[in-house]
């Protein structure tokens, strides 16, 4: 007999709707989910790896606790019974003399993460932090100083707008399908699209206007469309008058910031970005800037990204279809929210570890910050922390410096990691728990915010096939075993949804039709003469005192980016629309679609050096070397080489991808302690590299 | 040609190659086989860089030199509907099919030792549905037509764009 189960794919962030048939317990099928209309039956080609990752043996299949040094690769298969043994002793004593704030966690967030934050919660730690350092916190922190709204406060109505600009926001390739589609049917209807980045990516090719931004510059190019803007009122009045404080200031700090100077700082003519700024003017309030997804880029990028968020606000594009819009949770739509798990769970007001709310006050408490949680390992202040849980969570290779990393991790005195996957960092921890793959595990309900908010539900859609289990079964189970389990009085997922609907007046049944329940047939929109911000004015703040109190000045003048030295590139990396977060490199399909990355490089700049495409070339930088091939093309800056991540590994158990490739995070050396002071993400885009042909006898010069 | 035939829309195409994983998926083609392929066109000409893809699969020839020249009369054309399709049970992988084709399109399946090709995923059309690469097509991009409606609606798009540039 076929059935079909609605899901939430796992295999990368985005998590979308899907569709499984299971024929005799076996999957057989895969798709969107098409009751959800932006779906549709669509999905990519990581959700289309799926079975392919479960029938995958090159993972941890069982739980396996250390035998040689960390980072060694020596195993033995353990009982489930025996790992968690293992776990509980060794924290039991580390509870006992430095209390539960000694133990840090970190994942991947998400809408999923609430359990994970109740049981770190639950060990009386404050130490929840997720990977944002590397992700999205700087436009988040930006979205905060000028709205006092999070950014994922909004969302973007692409398919009705009539500009969208993108500041390297690699909508085709850093592929959310939902989005994509959005973005195609905007195009279709005539949307004008501006496309910046140092390297044409895909979207490029599908954009109205592209600029080869001299890398690094995104700054000065703002700062420059600012001034042109006001300085012509090609802005919305009515929108700004009501709705923004410091306009004046703004104005004043803009002067020096004409488009002459923007255009000698980033290399893009003033006469087109005057013809930008002109049709911008002509298509607003339909105009999306968008403000970036994954900005841990320069030491500007949180600046960069105020500016884009300033601009949204001289649009008037907020609240506005085909603009910007308030993604509406359940209470907009009269409706109550799902219960907490966390609020089970007695509050921790120790200090936390990474310094969130304290040392560096304006930032968020709730997401954390990894770079910081690693200083205080490192330095014990402003208190020890022994023991660190990864949650399919990869900081060995999202973050730099990974033998600074490890010099740090080797101070725990403990290292768990719960993954699907070998990762670098599972290598390197004491005990690897696996977890079951996505399509053998349910998840708590999520909430899911949209002008139609509703409820989805992740379900196991078949067993597991190996000895894994369910992320939610190994935390309750070691709150359990540490004598936390009044906190969870549960005994399975069913009575966790049960909970977690108790106040909506759902049943589980309602997700059974469609996989997920909405709580508004029609769209939601707010008036938009009542808009309210977060912000202590409630306006949209230019110069946010709150903010400028707390160290973070709100226009700080620009500093050109550090030019390159002589026969050196600044390094930039990316990923295409089939990776997948670290999991595609040793997925079956995927790993078969690309398992080496290429180094781009400007054709001017590849002929001085000598290199012709497909050319072995030498990267390096200190001590950091390897070799890849070159992909030499007009599609980037003479400035700058791109390579996608997440190659190169080292795990030798990744038989389809051991060594293959180059790892772009070896050459940011000293990244690990160079990040945006103001918005906290990692500065992963202030690397040089040299390039050099190899000889073709391989030999290296 | 099939009476079938899958039309791409490059416009909205990302190169994202969800067609080939989902063909991989369900057709098991064997390691570095490919039954259907996503080409990358591109071209750096200012202003604005072309960067397309272009979709080739099997184009079901009418005369197909691939069954043509099997010897065991493994690849075989369905006369229902003129698909192409490779019997597995009658492969002896000697692989002429490969050499015969113009475009290179059966594929060897390393861990069969035999060919294998895009049926259309006639189990799939047989049972009312579409082929796995065209029913989840990230975008959309990819048809499962007629020639004959492929030829109409391509018409129609055409004429809407035409007096909508008038407008």
């Amino acid at each position: 007999m076929k059935e079909t189960k609605y899901s939430i794919c796992g295999m990368c962030a985005v998590r979308c709707p899907i569709a499984v048939q299971v024929e005799e317990g076996k999957p057989v099928w895969i798709e969107g989910n098409s009751h959800d209309g932006g779906m549709g039956r669509s999905l990519c080609a990581k959700g289309g790896a799926a079975f392919s990752q479960r029938l995958d043996r090159q993972r941890p299949l069982t739980p396996l606790l250390r035998m040689g040094e960390r980072g060694e690769g020596q195993w033995r298969e353990a009982s489930w019974d025996e790992a968690y043994e293992y776990i509980t002793s060794r924290l039991k004593p580390i509870l006992a003399e430095h209390g539960g704030r000694a133990i840090m966690f970190s994942d991947r967030g998400g809408p999923f993460a609430d359990l994970r934050q109740a049981f770190v919660k639950s060990l009386g730690s404050p130490n929840y932090i997720n990977h944002d350092c590397t992700c999205g916190r700087n436009v988040h922190h930006a979205s905060k100083s000028v709205y006092g709204l999070g950014r994922k406060d909004f969302a973007y109505d692409y398919e009705n707008t009539r500009h969208l600009v993108l500041f390297g926001r690699n909508i085709t390739e850093s592929l959310k399908v939902k989005e994509v589609k959005s973005f195609l049917k905007g195009v279709k209807k005539g949307a004008h699209v501006t496309y910046v980045d140092p390297r044409a990516s895909i979207t490029a090719g599908k954009a109205s206007r592209y600029w080869q931004i001299k890398p690094g510059t995104d700054y000065a190019l703002l700062l420059g469309i600012a001034r042109c803007l006001i300085d012509n009122h090609w802005y919305d009045q009515d929108f700004v008058a009501r709705y923004v404080t410091g306009l004046q200031e703004f104005k004043t700090f803009l002067q020096p910031y004409t488009l002459e100077w923007a255009a000698a700082e980033t290399g893009i003519p003033a006469a087109e970005i005057e013809a930008f700024c002109r049709e911008i003017n002509e298509d607003r309030p339909k105009v999306i800037f968008h403000p970036g997804w994954m900005l841990a880029r320069y030491r500007d990028s949180f600046y960069a990204s105020r500016i884009i968020h300033i601009l949204n606000a001289l649009m008037g594009s907020i609240e506005q279809p085909g603009g910007l819009f308030y993604p509406k949770g359940p209470k907009d739509a009269g409706k109550k929210g799902l219960k907490s798990l966390a609020a089970l769970v007695p509050a921790v007001t120790e200090e936390r570890a990474d310094g969130c709310g304290t040392r560096y006050p304006q930032w968020d408490k709730g997401a954390g910050m990894l770079q910081t949680a690693y200083e205080a390992i490192d330095s014990g202040i402003p208190y020890p922390v022994k023991a660190y849980f990864i949650h399919r969570h990869n900081p060995l290779i999202a973050m730099p410096d990974p033998a600074e990393q490890q010099r740090i991790l080797n101070k725990l005195d403990l290292i768990v990691a719960v993954d699907v996957h070998f990762s670098e960092s599972a290598w390197f921890a004491d005990v690897i728990l696996p977890e079951n793959t996505f399509l053998e595990r349910d998840d708590i309900l999520r909430t899911e915010k949209g002008l139609k908010p509703g409820f989805g539900r992740r379900q196991q859609c078949v067993k597991p096939l190996n000895n894994t289990r369910a992320g939610w079964e190994i935390y309750l189970e070691l709150a359990q075993r540490l004598g936390k389990g009044e906190y969870f009085p549960f005994q399975s997922m069913e009575d966790i949804w049960q909970y977690q609907l108790q106040d909506t007046g759902l049943t589980l049944a309602d997700f059974d039709a469609k996989g997920f329940v909405k709580l508004s047939d029609k769209a939601l929109w707010f008036d938009r003469d009542q808009l309210k911000f977060g912000t202590e004015s409630g306006k949209i703040e230019f110069i946010n005192s709150k903010w400028e109190a707390m160290g973070v000045a709100s226009l700080p003048p620009y500093v050109a980016p550090d030019e390159p030295p002589a026969g050196s590139f600044r390094l930039l990396f990316g990923r295409c629309g089939y990776q997948a977060h670290g999991q595609h490199q040793n997925n079956p399909i995927l790993s078969e679609l690309l398992d080496v990355n290429t180094l781009w490089i400007n054709t001017k700049a590849a002929k001085q050096l000598g290199i012709k495409d497909k050319d072995q070339v030498l990267v390096s930088s200190g001590d950091a070397r390897g070799t890849i091939a070159a992909r030499v093309t007009d599609l980037i800056h003479p400035q700058a080489v791109f390579m996608l991540h997440g190659f190169g590994t080292d795990v030798r158990a990744k038989k389809r991808s051991f060594g293959k490739g180059l790892a772009d995070h070896i050459f940011m050396h000293g990244k690990l302690k160079e990040w945006d002071q103001a918005g906290g993400g990692l500065n992963l885009a202030e690397s040089f590299v040299t390039v050099t042909p190899v000889p073709s006898t391989g030999e290296i010069r | 040609m099939s009476k079938y035939i899958v039309t791409q829309d490059v416009a909205d195409c990302i190169g994202c190659r969800a067609c080939e994983v989902h063909c991989k998926d369900k057709n098991h083609s064997g390691t570095g086989a490919f039954y259907c392929r996503m080409i990358e066109v591109s071209a750096s000409e200012s202003p604005l860089p072309k960067i397309d893809f272009v979709y080739l699969s099997c184009f079901h020839c009418e005369q197909p030199w691939c069954v043509d020249v099997c010897p065991t009369g493994a690849m075989r054309r369905r006369a229902q509907d003129g698909i192409v399709f490779v019997e597995d049970s009658a492969c002896v992988g000697c692989k002429a099919c490969i050499t015969a084709c113009p475009w290179t399109v059966p594929q060897w399946n390393p861990e069969t030792g035999k060919v294998g090709k895009c049926d259309l995923c006639m189990d799939r059309i047989d049972a009312g549905l579409e082929p796995a690469c065209v029913t989840k097509c990230t975008t959309g991009c990819l048809r499962f037509t007629t020639p004959a409606a492929a030829s109409e609606s391509r018409r129609q798009e055409f004429a809407e764009q035409l007096l909508h540039n008038r407008r």
